[in-house]
């Protein structure tokens, strides 16, 4: 057989250093779990560190969490949470063999859902703590009377808060550059139910920077609850 | 063929869990509970972590190595913070003496 005639055996997308479709599929995943490793302990190095301050300043961190709209933060929840379902849906689509019309479609929905996300970031919260005095080192309005001796720890909350939510809309904005590069190849055509495994990893990133928000939600926006004074000031 | 393909009645369903596991934690912290607040939404963010690892990321039907490729993630992370917290925590539990003190216990008493 002709190497011509070897490679139109194979199945679109198949790397040739690999047995089969099976172990190409499973070490690309392994491959993206073992970055998505890098990430959690690039996250969970602002964690320990809000962990531990948290312990610290325990007082000031709950009035730095009442002044965040729990609100937004709940429905930003759900609109990431439902990105995650159509990216999901997207490689579903690939793996039972659907038409490239509905893989286009959940993964621009997903597109949309993301930047429906950074839109209520942008937009609502960040620009309204801007307005508000609440980002330190830009514009950050001591409230003597509210806070007291805590001034500066509630500056070291809202340091948290930017940064974390900051790292975080940074790796939205790359999920949706990555997104954008997956609509062109699945519009030539490239993904079949063989080989949609493009589509499966940037999945487990979108799915990663999901989870990283599943826990930025209660740590930033419920600690030490809501009850005392509802719906921020 | 590749992978396992899931039904999308199951990706709904979890979709639908963790829409009313993040109206539960939202709730949950409207209410006094002390403490337990902060270890409710941790419980329910560990929770939502599991299902979105084990279903929308395939997790379920992933290959042992992966698994405990991802098993040792979360292991090195538990160090990352577990001992970062040992340290933090515990100080001030037993006096710590500075060295100089140590070596010349006069040296307190110039002080």
């Amino acid at each position: 057989m002709s190497d011509l005639a070897a490679h139109a055996a194979h199945p679109a997308g198949f790397a040739h250093q690999f047995e089969d479709m099976d172990q190409q599929h499973a070490a690309g995943n392994l491959g993206m779990w073992v970055f998505l490793i890098t990430e959690i302990m690039f996250f969970g190095g602002l964690f320990a560190g809000y962990i531990i301050y948290r312990a610290l300043y325990l007082p000031a961190f709950e009035t730095g969490s009442r002044l965040l709209n729990v609100n937004l933060g709940a429905t930003n929840t759900a609109v990431l949470i439902a990105s995650s379902l159509t990216m999901a849906l997207a490689i579903q689509a690939a793996q039972a063999g659907k038409s490239k019309g509905t893989m286009i479609f959940y993964l621009i929905l997903t597109m949309i859902l993301g930047a429906t996300f950074l839109g209520v970031k942008f937009i609502f919260e960040w620009r309204h703590d801007y307005v508000e005095g609440l980002v330190p080192g830009i514009n950050f309005i001591v409230q003597p009377e509210h806070w007291g001796p805590m001034a500066s720890q509630v500056q070291m909350f809202f340091c948290f808060y930017f940064f974390m939510t900051g790292l975080h809309a940074l790796h939205m904005i790359v999920g949706i550059g990555i997104l954008t590069v997956l609509v062109v190849m699945a519009a030539r055509g490239r993904f079949t139910e063989q080989y949609f495994f493009p589509l499966e990893i940037s999945g487990l990133y979108w799915h990663f920077v999901d989870i990283v928000w599943i826990f930025l939600f209660p740590l930033l926006y419920l600690i030490g609850g809501t009850f005392v004074m509802k719906g921020g000031h | 063929m590749a992978g396992h393909v899931v039904p999308v009645k199951v990706y709904v369903g979890v979709f639908l869990a963790l829409l009313a596991l993040t109206a539960l934690t939202t709730g949950a912290a409207s209410i006094d509970l002390g403490r337990w607040n902060t270890m409710v939404a941790l419980a329910i963010a560990v929770t939502k972590m599991i299902l979105v690892v084990l279903f929308f990321m395939h997790v379920k039907y992933s290959t042992g190595l992966t698994r405990i490729v991802i098993m040792a993630g979360f292991f090195w992370l538990a160090i990352l913070v577990g001992l970062t917290l040992s340290d933090e925590l515990t100080r001030g539990w037993t006096p710590a003496p500075g060295p100089w003190s140590i070596l010349f216990p006069f040296i307190r008493g110039l002080f």
